[in-house]
């Protein structure tokens, strides 16, 4: 019988043809994704990775919310002139903590993997209200809102408890004083900066929109954006070791 | 009184109650909304069931009528018009980012009119509403006239058709109120995925049931592309989207895939979401819709068997090339970049069936513009699917991703492939559906064909010549190796492009305004066809 009679199994039988379609495309999937949860290789060894203190993850949020993905980039590729541009290339241990991961598809605006410390606050601050006012050929839309916005930050600590359950380590010292760090990162005069610095390790404490009362929504995404591509200590990163 | 509807009806009528109690209990101000709209829809489905129950005649429509299948259409009626409808609104929400793009004043720094809202309520309403709700109106027609019976289930059609373009209401409100996931092509959050995931697996039932009633031996080639893509799409849908709501009553989620692991499901879908909902689907399309315009029989069966299983099987692992040069570790990228090339072979295998299958019926593309729709979709088609190989080869994607290149290459394929597929297959079946011996007119056919054209041709060179200079730009050195640009200068570079980009944008969106009217007339004013009272007598 030739193969193109024995292919009428499929022709003739709807519940096999589904069940062949089904393992074709199985196939593929499995092969590129299974391996990536226990191969050691696929995420390298660094210092200095953490969770995102409540504050950055609410940023993070606020960047996700407005579709920043869209335009920018968080993935500096090994090449010459991104290298030269942003910074040392991103690597897959940056994002370990990242649900859902940033690292777009697309660079209408710059790539933000490392654009934490390169700017001031205040560049930021004025950039988000009218990016033009700093970059006059600029294309970005203004955020003037976020300024005005008080950060809604009364579920952060059921943020960071749904982030520990999909496996982000964050301690129950942190998720029981979530919204206390939240408001001592945005506040230098805040009694509780001491004990966010113990949990949160060399994250920044600052009044990121330079405003008093409760944080901003500019505050989080100030404080989010100050952070990326800081945290990994590049100076004890063995490029050699992780070598893939 | 049948058992669906006493049981949908009692299902609605308490669902109407639990989300407005859900609404009350709502932990943000967009949940409570959409709270409210699940309400109101229930509401609505409850009230339209017993209304329909009271107004139909005691027996339900016969499967048959003189030994004829009797149709389902009204389901479909009401996806194609849909279709246009979203089609006209995404394309328009994509000309006014084209137009962000050129000129930002257009956002007016409000939230929900921003590019960065408004860019996903564009690619959704195209994707998934105006492609959507074409391939649910051409599978259900091409399921039943292809086995021979009517469309299986009685409430079940209409439930997949109001469900679905529910979903669509609930992920476009969304989107400009901020509720996003941020996986690209998946951002509808955590409620909206579960109220997809059972609207799919009843138009996969409602599909499969028709097939397995036919009155033919053989599955019809279109059908198999169209189980694909309704079976990878649950598959999909369920692999990437898993995630853990932070409260049952708000609209936050986060996904459970984290990094590197996440961007792998991520494009594994997204890929796939090209691969099976703008490919697979519409190749079922091709399949039926060009043979049938053409009065031809598809070139090769054989090799639709070798299109369908080769096509599927590589598909799935092309996600990766998305990622090159990414985190993601070297093995997974050559992987994706290897099968990306291999499929070139199928997908223009798919286009020669397709084109070839006017073989002796080339004089057609003259005088039917609809044809000529159609013939052309397929060519861009075989142009989207060399570019994309060539695109996933790493060197070449070192230079365009990240550029106005990728854009481009989406349109052509978007515009040109599945646009014009969707129109040719909408033009055939206006009148096939409203019982209309023709078109209102073919003359608007061709405007619009030659408009969309041009405007598709502005559009995709704009952005080959936006994307490969700006990508030159980035990597250009001065004699003293310094990098030669800074990253703004490229942007002020692509103003022109983004100029004539939304030109072309335009022009695509007044060719289907043109379709709109010229469809709506058909309707209105179109000859009726008279069914021959004699039933066709077989061959002898």
């Amino acid at each position: 019988m030739s193969v193109w009679a024995r292919h009428q199994v499929f022709e003739k039988n709807s519940i096999i043809l589904v069940v062949g379609i089904l393992l074709v495309i199985a196939i593929g999937g499995l092969v590129e994704i299974t391996p990536l949860f226990y191969l050691k290789s696929t995420i390298e060894k660094v210092e200095g990775m953490r969770p995102y203190t409540p504050l950055e993850l609410a940023g993070r949020n606020i960047y996700i919310r407005e579709g920043c993905y869209l335009c920018h980039s968080q993935m500096v590729r090994p090449l010459r002139d991104e290298v030269e541009r942003y910074g040392h290339y991103s690597l897959a241990a940056e994002s370990m903590y990242d649900h859902p991961f940033q690292w777009g598809s697309k660079r209408t605006g710059p790539d933000l993997a490392r654009v934490g410390g390169k700017y001031s606050d205040e560049w930021h601050v004025t950039h988000l209200k009218n990016p033009r006012a700093i970059v006059p050929q600029s294309i970005m839309p203004g955020y003037p809102f976020l300024a005005e916005t008080e950060l809604n930050a009364e579920s952060i600590a059921d943020h960071l408890r749904t982030n520990r359950t999909i496996g982000v380590p964050y301690s129950d010292e942190q998720i029981a004083n979530a919204i206390a760090d939240l408001k001592a990162q945005a506040d230098p005069d805040n009694a509780g900066t001491d004990a966010f610095n113990k949990r949160y390790p060399k994250a920044v404490v600052r009044n990121f929109d330079n405003k008093g009362g409760n944080p901003t929504e500019m505050d989080a995404l100030v404080a989010y954006l100050q952070m990326l591509g800081t945290l990994v200590d590049f100076k004890l990163y063995n490029e050699k070791a992780n070598l893939r | 009184m049948t058992q669906g509807e006493a049981g949908l009806g009692a299902l609605s009528a308490v669902c109407a109650f639990v989300f407005v109690f859900v609404a009350a209990k709502a932990a943000d101000s967009a949940f409570a909304f959409h709270a409210m709209l699940f309400a109101a829809f229930s509401l609505w489905a409850c009230f339209a069931i017993f209304n329909r129950y009271f107004s139909r005649p005691a027996e339900l429509p016969p499967q048959e009528i003189d030994g004829r299948p009797n149709y389902n259409m009204g389901p479909i009626k009401f996806a194609s018009a849909i279709a246009m409808f979203w089609g006209i609104a995404g394309f328009t929400v994509g000309l006014i980012i084209a137009c962000q793009l050129a000129w930002p004043a257009l956002n007016f720094d409000l939230p929900w009119i921003s590019f960065g809202r408004l860019r996903p309520l564009h690619t959704s309403a195209v994707i998934f509403a105006f492609g959507g709700n074409v391939l649910i109106a051409s599978s259900f027609y091409v399921v039943q006239k292809t086995c021979r019976v009517r469309l299986a289930g009685d409430l079940a059609p209409w439930f997949v058709v109001l469900g679905y373009n529910f979903f669509i209401l609930v992920a476009g409100t969304g989107y400009l109120l901020g509720v996003t996931q941020s996986k690209e092509y998946a951002e509808p959050e955590w409620y909206a995925d579960l109220w997809l995931t059972i609207v799919w697996v009843v138009y996969l039932l409602v599909f499969l049931v028709t097939v397995i009633k036919r009155k033919e031996p053989h599955i019809f080639v279109a059908n198999w592309f169209f189980l694909a893509f309704i079976v990878t799409i649950a598959v999909l849908h369920l692999g990437n989207n898993p995630g853990l709501p932070v409260s049952f009553v708000g609209s936050k989620s986060y996904i459970a895939w984290g990094g590197v692991q996440d961007a792998m499901f991520q494009w594994w879908y997204g890929h796939n979401a090209v691969g099976f909902f703008l490919t697979a689907g519409f190749l079922a399309i091709m399949y039926y819709f060009v043979p049938k315009r053409c009065d031809r029989p598809i070139y090769s069966y054989r090799l639709s068997i070798i299109h369908f299983w080769a096509l599927i099987f590589l598909y799935i692992w092309a996600g990766p090339h998305h990622l090159h040069y990414t985190a993601l570790s070297d093995w997974a990228q050559t992987l994706g970049m290897t099968f990306s090339i291999m499929l070139w072979m199928p997908s223009w295998g798919g286009m020669i069936n397709g084109l070839l299958t006017l073989s002796g019926a080339w004089d057609k593309l003259r005088t039917d513009p609809v044809l000529r729709m159609l013939v052309v979709s397929v060519a861009f088609y075989g142009m989207s699917t060399f570019e994309g190989p060539m695109m996933s080869i790493k060197v070449v994607n070192s230079l365009s991703h990240y550029t106005d290149w990728t854009i481009g290459h989406v349109h052509s394929g978007a515009l040109g492939w599945v646009g014009f597929v969707s129109f040719g297959a909408l033009y055939c079946l206006v009148p096939w559906l409203w019982n209309k011996k023709q078109l209102y007119s073919l003359k608007l056919v061709n405007w619009h064909f030659w408009i969309s054209t041009l405007g598709i041709v502005l559009y995709i060179s704009a952005m080959w010549v936006s994307g490969i200079m700006q990508g030159l730009m980035w990597r250009a050195y001065t004699a003293l190796g310094f990098l030669e640009y800074s990253f703004i200068e490229t942007v002020e570079a692509m103003h022109p492009f983004y100029v004539i980009r939304a030109a072309g944008g335009a022009l695509f969106v007044i060719g289907s305004l043109i379709m709109a009217y010229n469809l709506w007339m058909t309707v209105r004013v179109g000859e009726e066809e008279v069914m021959s009272p004699v039933a066709l007598q077989p061959a002898e």
